[in-house]
């Protein structure tokens, strides 16, 4: 989705402001909100992909607007009730429907130091072949999905040189709509910054993207 | 600081989010939790955990150790996550680690410009600015005028790599070991290592005068 939220080489942002010191959480409430996304997404009703862009899928002059955690808390709210673990009249009244079942959390505060180790493993030891090799001019495609993707505009329809294949890795493209892995390798490629912005940027100066083969053509 | 104060106005009275977040947090986490779906006590650990274990110390150990180990660099630069989890860090936000080095060459910065990638495991959770429209704009645009008001002038001659943290993989910035430091210990070279260096908004630098170093 060429969203507000494909922020690179946009400008008139602002400077960036730095706060000193400042804490992991700001209010309690942030950090219980980033603990439900988390523990929520044990119940495997969604996955990292589909919690990114359930943050872009907030209209943009919220998502321009809203803190980092008030995303992830109207994401969380889209998720929980989009994918089934309560209903929209649950989360307006704050109380569970009459005579609905009471479930066992999935991970109890014993489970979380394995659940921060588990992690997100998402490189699959399937055999599928490389379509681009280290060393090959490659071009991002120009490709304007409605839905999630990794392809930042900016990369599309410019051309790099691919410095690493990382082997194969999860498609976010695909897994955000739960439409399967579509597992395939995923790249580093170099990008000089005069190709991606003219001759304003230094001759020397490079952006390196992660992109996977559906993000790819041979230059 | 967070401006929370404007969900009432008129234009945006179709908000996804509510004017009063805490209390809307803590209804919906109270639903949660009566119905069986979330553990309170989890919840509470996990916060813990990021406030107070998992944070920048966990990558300056790596860093340290690169400095004063040559061995361990050479695993590092060429497998990062296989070298940090040497150290026992991985995990979320840690699953698949790549380490840039600086060098006189060269000065790595890293961004997500698509949303606010971050490695977690060695840094903990990000800064606010990392996270801000400002930052993730405006880093792989102008990458040297962003390191200006870090107060980092790179110089003409140095190349600027800037790293868009697109999948899940996480990148740590190997900063250059500061001269002067021949007579520290690891320990003490840990302690100079800050999180802004590891992200490639800062070089490590010496206590000024008076300092222990």
């Amino acid at each position: 989705m060429n969203g507000v939220h494909d922020m690179g080489g946009m400008q008139d942002m602002g400077p960036v402001q730095r706060e000193e010191n400042e804490p992991v959480f700001y209010q309690r409430w942030e950090g219980r909100v980033f603990g439900m996304m988390w523990l929520g997404s044990a119940w495997r009703k969604w996955n990292l992909d589909a919690m990114r862009s359930a943050i872009e899928n907030i209209p943009p002059a919220d998502y321009l607007r809203l803190s980092y955690y008030e995303k992830w808390f109207a994401a969380l709210i889209d998720l929980v009730t989009s994918r089934g673990l309560v209903t929209r009249a649950e989360v307006e009244s704050g109380r569970p429907a009459a005579a609905s079942a009471k479930a066992t959390p999935p991970v109890a505060a014993t489970g979380v130091p394995a659940l921060i180790a588990r992690g997100n493993p998402v490189r699959r030891d399937v055999a599928v072949a490389a379509r681009f090799q280290a060393g090959q001019r490659v071009r991002g495609r120009n490709i304007n999905p409605p839905g999630h993707t990794r392809l930042p505009r900016y990369a599309r329809g410019r051309t790099g040189t691919v410095e690493r294949d990382h082997g194969v890795f999860v498609f976010p493209d695909a897994n955000a709509h739960f439409q399967g892995e579509k597992p395939q390798h995923l790249y580093t490629v170099r990008f000089a910054a005069r190709e991606l912005w003219g001759e304003q940027a230094a001759a020397r100066d490079a952006i390196y993207v992660n992109l996977w083969d559906d993000h790819l053509e041979p230059a | 600081m967070h401006d929370l104060a404007h969900a009432q106005e008129p234009e945006h009275e179709h908000s996804v989010v509510p004017s009063d977040p805490a209390l809307r947090v803590k209804s919906l986490e109270s639903l949660l939790v009566e119905k069986g779906l979330v553990d309170p006590a989890a919840l509470d650990a996990l916060v813990d955990a990021y406030e107070h274990k998992i944070g920048p110390r966990n990558g300056a150990q790596v860093v340290a150790r690169a400095w004063v180990d040559p061995a361990f660099k050479k695993r590092l630069l060429a497998d990062g996550t296989a070298a940090i989890g040497e150290l026992g860090f991985g995990g979320r936000g840690g699953d698949y680690l790549v380490v840039v080095e600086n060098t006189p060459q060269v000065h790595n910065l890293v961004v997500c410009t698509l949303c606010s990638c971050y490695p977690w495991a060695l840094l903990g959770l990000p800064p606010v600015w990392y996270k801000s429209a400002a930052y993730r704009s405006r880093a792989v645009i102008d990458p040297r005028g962003v390191l200006r008001e870090f107060g980092l002038e790179i110089p003409e001659g140095v190349e600027v790599r800037v790293h868009d943290t697109t999948a899940e993989l996480r990148y740590l910035v190997l900063p250059e070991l500061p001269a002067g430091t021949d007579k520290l210990k690891e320990e003490e070279l840990a302690a100079l290592v800050t999180r802004d260096a590891m992200i490639g908004v800062a070089k490590v630098t010496l206590p000024k005068a008076g300092g222990r170093a």
